[in-house]
């Protein structure tokens, strides 16, 4: 096998994975945007690059139980001074088994006060839901609970 | 999308953390549902959120198809003086509907 060969190959791969990443932050809003049947891991891994998330600090509130799976309240917030200095960019919500895992990422400003959101999901059926926190040192933050739901609300 | 509903304190003071209620009306289709006769129903959702305060963004949120339909967002903000929230939600077929709402700050 030639090394020239080689090379070529390697360069051709490395093109194509290059020019598939640009090509879906052009056309996505959110990194968590993402085609039916990828995987949260992805969607995880996609956000936080090498990083390693630390556990806890995120307070995701949900219904142990949901009875109807296609509204599932939910409150998640973080404790952050939210100063110039320190505080809370984002915070992404995922269900890791919904059709599509990606629930919302929400962005804030030190101006919010508070990093903390309240909204409704879908859930598809019983589940774990993530939340990961961005903070302006770089630094992730997140936090797992599981969902039980007995109607599931994703339509399918 | 209908006229959105919009809660905010009756009054607040400069350096209070208010919480913002908002409800908007949408179907927020996920997609994964068909018809009948096996079609899939086509993805259909707000797709974003935007609130300034002041002509300054202070929040925002990226939606996607797990968010419930008629979605309610509650958030915070800081009162850095008086001004006027301007609110928007845009869907997937490019439709926005703006509401601006004063705060009123004694």
């Amino acid at each position: 096998m030639s090394p020239k060969m080689n090379d070529s190959m390697l360069d051709r791969r490395d093109f194509v994975l290059g020019a598939g990443a640009v090509a879906a932050t052009f056309l996505t809003a959110s990194a968590l945007a993402q085609e039916a049947g990828q995987n949260w891991e992805d969607a995880l891994k996609r956000i936080v690059g090498d990083a390693r998330p630390t556990e806890g600090r995120v307070a995701l509130d949900m219904p142990e139980i949901a009875e109807n799976g296609n509204t599932v309240p939910f409150t998640i917030a973080v404790d952050s001074p939210m100063t110039e200095k320190e505080f809370v960019r984002a915070i992404h919500v995922i269900a890791t088994a919904n059709p599509q895992p990606g629930v919302a990422t929400f962005r804030f400003t030190p101006q919010s006060g508070k990093a903390a959101v309240a909204s409704r999901m879908r859930l598809a059926r019983s589940q774990d839901v993530i939340g990961l926190a961005e903070l302006s040192d770089g630094r992730f933050l997140i936090t797992r609970r599981p969902v039980k739901v007995t109607i599931g609300g994703c339509g399918g | 999308m209908t006229r959105p509903r919009i809660r905010l304190p009756d009054q607040a003071k400069v350096g209070d953390v208010i919480e913002i209620k908002t409800l908007i009306s949408h179907v927020m289709e996920t997609g994964q549902r068909k018809e009948a006769d096996g079609r899939p129903i086509p993805r259909f959702i707000i797709n974003s959120f935007s609130a300034k305060f002041a002509g300054v963004e202070v929040f925002n949120a990226v939606l996607h198809p797990g968010i419930s339909a008629n979605p309610y967002l509650a958030f915070h903000m800081r009162v850095p003086g008086p001004g006027e929230f301007e609110f928007t939600w845009a869907d997937d077929s490019g439709v926005k509907v703006v509401e601006k709402q004063r705060l009123n700050v004694v």
